[in-house]
C-alpha cells in the first residue's frame, strides 16, 4: 500500500441563477497508509463534493489525486450517506457483486461474521434495519480491498446506541483489516473517538484549517470522559476550530 | 349485504360473477330469440366445429405469428430508443416532437399508408403494426430511464461495475416495471390493430375471418372467434406475464 496525496487547486460550480461559486480552493491533503483520518467541517462546506472528486464521480475540477508518486485513480470503497444497496439483491448478492473474479467468495463469510450479519445474508435490504444496512455497506466497501475507504457520515440518522455499536464494529473490522480511511463527519466527538488524525475544514471555499493528531490510546476511545477532555482541550487551544463548529 | 359478500372467498366470487354474465347472455338470447344473438351453447358448438375443421387454429396461428413478430420488433426497437432518449437530453429534445406526432397519428391512417406505399404484402402489415406500437414503448421506457436512481448508478460506477453488470443488476431491475407496462399495454394495442391490418389487406388471419363472418352476418362464429381470442390473451397473461412479474418482484415481499 502507498500513501495517497490529494491536491485540489480549484473546484467551482454554477448555481441555478448562473452564478459561479468556488467550492474548493488550494486544498491539499496527504493520507498516510492505513491511517484513520476524519474530515471535520461545518455542514454544507463541500465535504461530499471532495469525496466525490476522490472517488472519480465528479471530474469537473482542477487538481490531481496521486497514488504514491503516480497519477492513477486509487481503488475506492465508498460508504455513502445512505447505504445504496440494490433492493432486488440479497445482502450476500450485494457484496458478491463488487468482488472481482480473482477474489475468493469466502472473504464474504469472514466479513459477514465480523459485522454480525451472517444470519441476515439471504435477506433483502428492505427487511434490514438502517443500522444493519449500514453494516452491509461497510462490508461491501471493505470487500473490494480498496486503496482508500471513503465514508460520508455513515452513522448519520442512527440513534446513539446503534451508532456506537456500528462504530465499534467498524473499528474492530478496520483493526483486523487495516485500510486508509477518509471519514467525513460534523460530529467532533465521533471524530475523536475514531480518528488517528483530525483534519479541520473551513467553508466557502473549502480549505484545510489545521490537522491534529488524536493522542488518546485506542483502548480508551470508548471512554466518553477521555473523549470529552480531549475535545475541551482542543477547543481551548484552537479557537479557530471552535468558531467553525 | 357487503358483510355477507365479504365472507365468500374471492375465487368463488369471481366464478359466480362469471356465471352471472353467462346467465345474462343466455337470458337475453332467449328473450331476443334471433340470429344476431346466439345462445352460449350454440357459440360453444361453433367454437368446437371451427377447431375440429382446423380453420380457427389456422387463422389464430397466423395472427399470433404476426403478433409475435411485430411485438418483438416494437419492443426491442422501443427499448433501445427509449433508453437512448432517456439518457441523452439533447436527443430527447430533438425527437420529442416526432414522438408526439407519431403517438397521435390514427392507427387506421398508418395502416392505409403502409399498404398504399408498400403494397398489400406481409411486411407492410407488420410495419404498420410496429409503427403504431413503437411510440408507446419509446415513451414508457424513456420515462423509466429518466427515473433511474442516480445514487445506485454512482455506486456501480464507484465499485467499477462493467457496463454489462451495471445493465443487468442496476438498470434492468429498475426498468422492468416499465417494460412490463409497455408489454401489457402493447399486447392489448397490437391485438386490436392487427385485426384491422388483416381486415384491410390480408387474405388470412383473425381479422380476415371476422370480416368474412360480418358479411355473412354469422354472429355465432364471430363470438366463437372472440372466445378463442380472449382465451389466448388470458393464457399469455397467466403463463408468461404473471410468472415474469412474480420472479422480478420477489424481493418486494
Amino acid at each position: 500500500m502507498t500513501d495517497i496525496h490529494i491536491s485540489i487547486k480549484n473546484k467551482t460550480y454554477v448555481t441555478e441563477d448562473s452564478r459561479q461559486h468556488t467550492a474548493i480552493a488550494n486544498l491539499s491533503l496527504s493520507l498516510p497508509t492505513n491511517k484513520f483520518i476524519c474530515l471535520v467541517g461545518p455542514s454544507g462546506c463541500g465535504k461530499t463534493t471532495l469525496l466525490n472528486i476522490i472517488a472519480n464521480l465528479d471530474k469537473k475540477y482542477q487538481g490531481e489525486i496521486l497514488l504514491g508518486q503516480q497519477q492513477i485513480q486509487p481503488k475506492i470503497g465508498y460508504i455513502f450517506q445512505t447505504p445504496r444497496l440494490l433492493p432486488w439483491r440479497t445482502v450476500r448478492e450485494n457484496i458478491e457483486l463488487v468482488l472481482t473474479e480473482q477474489q475468493p467468495p469466502e472473504i464474504i463469510d469472514a466479513l459477514l461474521e465480523s459485522m454480525q450479519l451472517t444470519d441476515s445474508q439471504n435477506a433483502y435490504p428492505q427487511h434490514l434495519s438502517l443500522g444493519m444496512s449500514r453494516r452491509v455497506a461497510i462490508i461491501r466497501a471493505f470487500a473490494v480491498n480498496p486503496h482508500l475507504l471513503l465514508m460520508d457520515e455513515p452513522f448519520v440518522s442512527l440513534d446513539a446506541p446503534t451508532a456506537r455499536q456500528v462504530r465499534n464494529l467498524l473499528i474492530h473490522l478496520w483493526q483486523l483489516r487495516p485500510h486508509t480511511i477518509l471519514f467525513v463527519t460534523h460530529d467532533l466527538r465521533e471524530a475523536i473517538a475514531m480518528a488517528d488524525r483530525l483534519v479541520f475544514l473551513s467553508a466557502a471555499p473549502m480549505s484545510v484549517i489545521s490537522e491534529i493528531e488524536v493522542s488518546i490510546p485506542r483502548s480508551k476511545r470508548n471512554d466518553e470522559t477521555a473523549v470529552e477532555a480531549f475535545r475541551q482541550q482542543l477547543l481551548t487551544n484552537h479557537p479557530k476550530i471552535k468558531s467553525l463548529l | 349485504m357487503s358483510s355477507y359478500l365479504s365472507k365468500i372467498p374471492s375465487k368463488i366470487l369471481a366464478t359466480l360473477s362469471f356465471m352471472l354474465l353467462i346467465a345474462i347472455w343466455q337470458g337475453l338470447a332467449i328473450v331476443i330469440n334471433d340470429n344476431t344473438l346466439p345462445t352460449p351453447a350454440l357459440v360453444l358448438q361453433v367454437f368446437w366445429q371451427e377447431i375440429e375443421s382446423g380453420q380457427l387454429p389456422h387463422h389464430l396461428g397466423i395472427t399470433l405469428l404476426r403478433l409475435i413478430i411485430s411485438f418483438s420488433i416494437a419492443m426491442l426497437l422501443g427499448c433501445a430508443m427509449g433508453i437512448a432518449l432517456g439518457i441523452n437530453k439533447k436527443l430527447d429534445a430533438f425527437f420529442d416532437n416526432w414522438l408526439v406526432i407519431f403517438l397521435n397519428v390514427p392507427a387506421l391512417v398508418t395502416i392505409i399508408l403502409c399498404y398504399v406505399w408498400f403494397g398489400l404484402v406481409e411486411s407492410a402489415a407488420i410495419l404498420a403494426v410496429v409503427i403504431n406500437k413503437l411510440p408507446n414503448v419509446i415513451v414508457t421506457i424513456r420515462e423509466g430511464t429518466k427515473a433511474l436512481d442516480k445514487d445506485l448508478l454512482e455506486m456501480a460506477h464507484c465499485y467499477n461495475f462493467s457496463k454489462k453488470k451495471t445493465f443487468t443488476h442496476v438498470i434492468w431491475p429498475q426498468l422492468h416495471p416499465f417494460v412490463m407496462a409497455a408489454t401489457r399495454s402493447g399486447l392489448a394495442l397490437i391485438w386490436k390493430i392487427i385485426l384491422v391490418v388483416e381486415l384491410l389487406g390480408r387474405s388470412d388471419g383473425m381479422g380476415y375471418q371476422l370480416n368474412l363472418f360480418f358479411q355473412l352476418f354469422d354472429v355465432a362464429s364471430i363470438l366463437a372467434y372472440t372466445i378463442a381470442f380472449i382465451a389466448v390473451i388470458q393464457s399469455i397473461e397467466l403463463l408468461i406475464l404473471k410468472p415474469l412479474d412474480n420472479r422480478a418482484s420477489r424481493w418486494r415481499r
